[in-house]
């Protein structure tokens, strides 16, 4: 206020002055400032927990080979033995099972809400996907065990065992229904949403000339789709599948409550596995207690960081540079 | 002649229409799965006493009590946690639409955000215990607190920047002409002519993070009481659903099924209020 009246003043004396904006400015630089410290926080996020990791996991890598760990097949921490293979190979089981059952359905049905359907049925879909976002990982844990491991107790495995008993991957050793058949079918309805939604983003930046080019020349719309739209959307189709996966690779919970929780290395869909997130989850109470026990889970945490954070750099590159073609 | 139209690929453009169509009833069915074997097996223990009492001596031998310190302990987390997330988020939103726009830098930011978003809670809540074996705190509401903050940072900001990058830059532009600072622009153009969409990016975030059991499990603790101060441990409502369902008794698991149900009750609850909020204050935007 009193710049304001010592500015006009000065005017009244007759003497030119533009007034002042000078506490303005000085309130947008500070702003600007500020802002940009705080931007800053989410970039170097990323480093300060790779390196709280690492150096939190020091003991155990500085004691160990980096192969001893990652291959090693047994797992006892009262007698210093960190072997994490079975618990790479569980994860991977379940990521890739959970990911053969999404990937099919989730681009079609992308592909339906981008190519075909109405409006009214886009609005429809969404909510749906959003719900499906929403649900907690618990939940999901909880549907997984009333619903899906009596399903694939009941029904799956009897079925695999009757029909498939020859194929080493079907077999049936351990018929309770917890394992990462059952694993597989919760994730792959947890990342169907992650999926659905980023794909339908992918297809969207395809601009629609294309496919009026070749709905014109007579091509039915799946040939139009599948010579004219899927192969300039390849990479962005690839980095959602990958987001899906690595979206998988972390989830803890949902996981942890249907896959059986046995450090076994799995050769069978119905085989119990034990995933590194859920080695994770099960044992951070009694870490403190044994020695370079803590180091080894955090390390089991830094891996899964680092896994994720080379499949997430490298897919969100390539969204990005898809959805900035789209904008141009 | 117009027999002849009828030719193998549109055989197949009707098998592919239908395959799809068959997928999407697979998802929407999924959904229908999910919320129907909560509801059914929620319902016949969810009592008064639930969501009204804590857990009293026995609770976990199947007598009396419900989890009223879960469901209060997750309402501190969860709102706690968004509260910190925005006071970081917002102004990240805003300095990337106001200052910086779609720069070198605005994309090193986003580029951190979406991986970021990608971390998964187990390992924001083996990085918080790290912090605390650091500090020396144990595991308390004000640690669960700032690992949720930290969970739900980047889906709140990258919800919050995707609404506020699509404001019409006209909008911006006029306040510029007749003046504006940046931050001017920031604070009283953007802000308000994106509030639904800030709103509903808090709510989503909030919704996130209520159902988040990763990242508290080795923060916050569990405890019976209601926590009273910050440095206090405090459960939450996924653990309860957790812990529960590990019970060798029937009745402690039905309490967990009926503890799911609350709980998705909540989410939600939260989701279809975000909708419906986004809705109405969409009423008073410049189109």
């Amino acid at each position: 206020m009193s710049e304001t009246n010592q500015s006009l003043n000065i005017q009244a004396e007759g003497r030119f002055t533009r007034p002042s904006a000078a506490p303005r400015t000085r309130q947008d630089k500070l702003a600007q400032h500020t802002f940009f410290i705080i931007t800053l926080f989410p970039v170097f996020l990323i480093l300060i927990v790779t390196i709280a990791l690492f150096l939190r996991a020091w003991p155990i890598l500085s004691e160990y080979h980096f192969s001893e760990l990652l291959l090693g097949e047994v797992w006892k921490p009262n007698s210093g033995e960190f072997g994490f293979r079975p618990f790479i190979l569980g994860t991977a089981w379940v990521t890739i099972v959970g990911l053969l059952l999404a990937v099919p359905p989730c681009l079609l049905v992308s592909i339906y809400l981008a190519e075909y359907a109405h409006a009214r049925t886009r609005s429809l879909a969404k909510p749906i996907l959003d719900l499906l976002a929403a649900i907690p990982p618990v939940v999901y844990g909880v549907w997984g065990l009333l619903a899906i491991v009596p399903f694939v107790d009941d029904i799956l495995a009897p079925l695999a065992d009757r029909w498939l008993g020859s194929v080493s991957i079907f077999s049936v050793t351990q018929p309770t229904g917890f394992g990462i058949l059952a694993g597989g079918i919760v994730l792959a309805v947890m990342i169907a949403p992650l999926i659905v939604s980023v794909s339908f983003e992918v297809f969207s930046t395809v601009p629609n000339d294309l496919r009026h080019a070749s709905l014109a020349v007579g091509a039915t719309q799946w040939q139009t789709i599948r010579n004219v739209v899927l192969p300039q959307v390849t990479p962005g189709i690839l980095a959602a599948i990958v987001l899906g996966a690595s979206r998988a690779f972390g989830e803890t919970i949902a996981v942890l409550m249907v896959v059986g929780n046995v450090p076994n290395i799995p050769t069978s869909v119905f085989d119990t596995a034990y995933p590194l997130p859920a080695l994770i989850a099960n044992n951070y109470g009694e870490m403190m207690s044994i020695p370079l026990y803590d180091a080894a889970l955090l390390g089991a945490a830094l891996v899964l960081l680092i896994v994720i954070l080379i499949f997430n750099i490298l897919s969100t590159l390539v969204l990005q540079r898809m959805l900035r073609r789209k904008s141009a | 002649m117009k027999k002849k139209h009828f030719e193998g690929r549109h055989l197949v453009e009707y098998f592919m229409k239908t395959i799809m169509r068959i997928s999407l009833v697979f998802v929407a069915g999924a959904l229908g799965l999910i919320l129907w074997t909560i509801i059914s097996r929620g319902i016949p223990s969810l009592t008064w006493d639930m969501i009204t009492q804590v857990p009293k001596g026995g609770y976990y031998m199947g007598k009396e009590g419900g989890i009223l310190n879960a469901i209060i302990g997750s309402a501190y987390l969860a709102t706690g946690g968004t509260l910190l997330a925005i006071l970081l988020s917002l102004p990240i939103a805003l300095y990337l639409k106001a200052y910086i726009g779609d720069s070198k830098w605005g994309e090193y930011v986003r580029l951190s955000l979406d991986v970021l978003w990608g971390i998964p809670s187990i390992v924001y809540g083996a990085f918080g215990f790290a912090l605390m074996i650091a500090f020396g705190v144990r595991a308390s509401l004000l640690a669960g607190i700032i690992v949720l903050a930290l969970v739900e940072l980047p889906i709140m900001t990258r919800a919050m920047d995707e609404v506020i990058r699509r404001m019409p830059a006209d909008l911006e532009h006029a306040a510029l002409a007749l003046g504006s600072t940046k931050f001017e622009v920031a604070l009283r153009v953007v802000t308000r002519q994106m509030l639904p969409g800030i709103v509903t990016a808090i709510l989503l975030a909030f919704g996130r993070g209520i159902g988040d059991a990763a990242s508290v499990l080795f923060t916050a603790g569990y405890t019976d009481r209601i926590p009273t101060s910050l440095m206090r441990p405090t459960a939450s409502l996924p653990l309860a659903v957790f812990f529960q369902l590990g019970s060798p008794y029937p009745e402690v698991r039905e309490r967990g099924y009926a503890a799911a149900l609350i709980l998705t009750i909540i989410v939600l609850a939260v989701s279809f209020g975000a909708r419906w909020l986004s809705g109405r204050l969409n009423r008073y935007t410049v189109k």
